[in-house]
């Protein structure tokens, strides 16, 4: 499967280079949760037999990220999103599909081809605390990815690039002493950004870069992350479960339900007319200021678990509109007038 | 007489730096059947309040100052005997990681009846039964083979669910929820606190809503109290607050909402960060983050000013109200 879904990518490649930065084309990822060789062997029916398990965390995704825009991927937890992210970073290899960057393939270079990537694609984390080195200080963390990038830089250089990263994010440079701990939440997220900024990406994957920070922190790094976007023509793969926080900052955005896609729309249409009935549920379930209840839509059930996906349209079991050709069909991608991407029989029929 | 009545309520915690306050000056009362709200951001001292309602202040922190009055009486000063009758009983929580709360080697149905028996002289049977019952009424499926699994075996929101039968198990008068939805799926939360709010509604439970979410206390409380460092900076009806705050904070964290700002627009950000509980300044604890900073906000700590139905501990409450009727009238 993998070879087919490779000589496909080539093809549509070199028709779309031109537009997207960043192509994941027929995208799988699974991980095997069935331990090692001797947990794998089971006694079954007087014979032993090998048994393995798999999560099914992604399941034949497809995204172009365009350049400029800041593409937003959300949905609950569970559903691959943050897969999504590492995958294209490199940090995991997909299980099959590809994935390009300005027309290059990427997912099968080696670490030594990767470094040339890695420097122009960055990522942020969601946990300051976690991802900043607690034996280093702000300088040495901010130092350390400027010098592997740019290995004949002098000292003077290194740190003058590393003082123009500190202040574009409003760190004081003199505090390149200090070390993490001595930081607030918000500007140990700044620092994870200065540290993305200093390299000087064309393309950075934040998974989930707010969540973990309070309301009024939450304004200053978003304000932060669009103002970069700007001055530096940035690219964005933005990873959330906060609608609210998409509406405002995407440009367009992925809604993904257990490892596929289900609706790709600019952020505007999306918001206005939502067309898949799991982004509908998504969206009336936004806690909002305004007094009106709004009457949010209850989904059937829970998300079943990405180990044995559900035949058909994996929203199936919770959609009140799921007829018998959800349960066995898996719906494709199909353009609607509005010109978003939704995959739902239902749309497709006219039915919803 | 109000269900609750907190007076004068000051937290101190003894650090060998000396004692840092995390509660000053805090009162506040509810009603029966009441829904408030508890809004700050990390830090502010919410979740401090809530567990010190219960008296669950633990070493080195202490109940320096202040009453807690439960039907008149006074939760700071019960002996631990007391308070067993009352924490769980007539007051429950609900803690905001359902796996850290339940017990995992125990099934939840041991855990409920083992609730129960604490407080009342019940057989097992009659116990289980209304486990069942409570299951039933969160509205787990098949509540009687639920009863006898281990919360590894429910998912997050099932999970949170039991939690909040066992908050029910003994017919409450006040459930003080720390966070309840933060760690679940928007639609879980989205389902959890409808199920809250119709459950209080039901058996006339007042609710304490500790939570960070704006958009959650609009949804669900009727009244709401702000907090910053320590103390309380704004509290009235839950819609004149997000209507129309009075003080510069509560204004700022309505206006950093990504809801309120037009999308692809810088957000209205509050510059700077809460203050820690060791470096509070002198004055109006805010002001080094307010943009309508005076003489008397640096040097007098503020007192609280009727506005309408609320209290603001702001001193520039009557000028800004002013100032913001003035356009109107010209």
């Amino acid at each position: 499967m993998t070879d087919q879904n490779t000589m496909k990518t080539t093809e549509t490649d070199q028709i779309q280079v031109s537009e997207s930065l960043v192509q994941i084309r027929g995208l799988y990822k699974k991980f095997n949760i069935s331990g090692d060789f001797l947990d794998q062997l089971k006694f079954k029916g007087g014979k032993i037999v090998r048994e393995q398990e798999f999560v099914h965390a992604i399941n034949g995704v497809d995204l172009d990220i365009k350049k400029g825009e800041a593409l937003c991927v959300v949905g609950e937890s569970g559903c691959g999103k943050s897969t999504v992210a590492r995958t294209v970073m490199g940090l995991l290899t997909p299980s099959a599909g590809t994935i390009s960057y300005r027309g290059e393939r990427i997912d099968d270079l080696d670490d030594k081809q990767l470094l040339s990537y890695r420097k122009k694609m960055q990522m942020i984390f969601q946990n300051p605390y976690a991802s900043l080195n607690p034996r280093m200080t702000i300088a040495q963390t901010l130092e350390e990815p400027v010098t592997v990038h740019n290995p004949d830089w002098t000292a003077r250089q290194v740190r003058d690039k590393v003082h123009e990263a500190m202040f574009s994010v409003g760190i004081d440079p003199s505090w390149g002493e200090r070390f993490a701990h001595e930081f607030s939440g918000g500007q140990r997220q700044r620092i994870s950004i200065a540290r993305a900024l200093a390299v000087d990406p064309e393309f950075i994957v934040a998974d989930e870069p707010i969540s973990a920070l309070d309301v009024s922190i939450q304004a200053q790094v978003l304000n932060l992350l669009m103002d970069a976007q700007e001055k530096r023509n940035l690219t964005y793969l933005f990873i959330t479960h906060d609608l609210s926080v998409v509406e405002h900052f995407g440009t367009r955005v992925a809604v993904m339900y257990l490892g596929s896609l289900c609706e790709l729309a600019a952020t505007k249409t999306l918001f206005a007319k939502p067309r898949h009935p799991y982004t509908q549920a998504l969206m009336s379930a936004i806690p909002r200021l305004e007094d009106d209840r709004p009457q949010h839509i209850k989904l059937q059930g829970e998300v079943p678990t990405p180990v044995n996906l559900p035949s058909g349209c994996v929203f199936h079991g919770r959609c009140p509109y799921a007829n018998e050709r959800c349960k066995q069909e898996i719906p494709q991608l199909i353009t609607t007038d509005e010109g978003g991407q939704v995959a739902c029989h239902g749309v497709a029929e006219g039915r919803i | 007489m109000p269900l609750l009545e907190v007076r004068n309520l000051e937290v101190s915690f003894g650090l060998r730096s000396g004692d840092v306050k995390a509660l000053r000056n805090v009162n506040f009362t509810l009603d029966r059947g009441e829904r408030l709200g508890l809004v700050g951001e990390s830090g502010a001292g919410k979740s401090v309040l809530g567990f010190s309602i219960l008296n669950l202040i633990s070493k080195p922190g202490r109940i320096s100052d202040g009453q807690i009055l439960f039907e008149g009486k006074d939760l700071a000063d019960m002996s631990p005997e007391e308070l067993r009758n009352i924490r769980g009983n007539r007051i429950s929580m609900i803690f905001q990681d359902p796996m850290m709360t339940l017990n995992p080697v125990l099934t939840i149905g041991q855990q409920m009846v083992e609730c129960l028996q604490a407080h009342r002289n019940i057989s097992n049977e009659n116990a289980r039964t209304i486990a069942v019952q409570k299951l039933q009424q969160v509205q787990i499926p098949s509540p009687e083979t639920r009863i006898d699994q281990y919360p590894h075996e429910l998912s997050g929101g099932m999970r949170q669910r039991v939690v909040i039968a066992i908050g029910l198990l003994m017919d409450p008068d006040i459930i003080i929820a720390d966070e309840p939805t933060t760690a679940l799926d928007v639609t879980i939360q989205a389902e959890i606190m409808e199920l809250m709010v119709e459950l209080c509604e039901r058996n006339n439970v007042a609710l304490i809503l500790i939570t960070h979410d704006l958009g959650v206390v609009s949804q669900v409380t009727q009244k709401a109290i702000v907090m910053y460092a320590g103390r309380i900076i704004e509290q009235g009806p839950t819609r004149e607050i997000i209507n129309d705050a009075q003080h510069p904070y509560t204004q700022g964290l309505m206006n950093a909402l990504p809801q309120m700002a037009i999308p692809g627009q810088r957000l209205n950000q509050i510059r700077g960060s809460m203050p820690s509980l060791q470096k509070i300044p002198t004055g109006c604890a805010f002001n080094p983050r307010c943009d309508y900073l005076r003489d008397a906000c640096t040097k007098q700590l503020p007192g609280y000013t009727v506005s309408g139905n609320c209290k603001v501990a702001c001193h520039m409450v009557a000028e800004l109200k002013q100032a913001e009727q003035a356009p109107h009238e010209a």
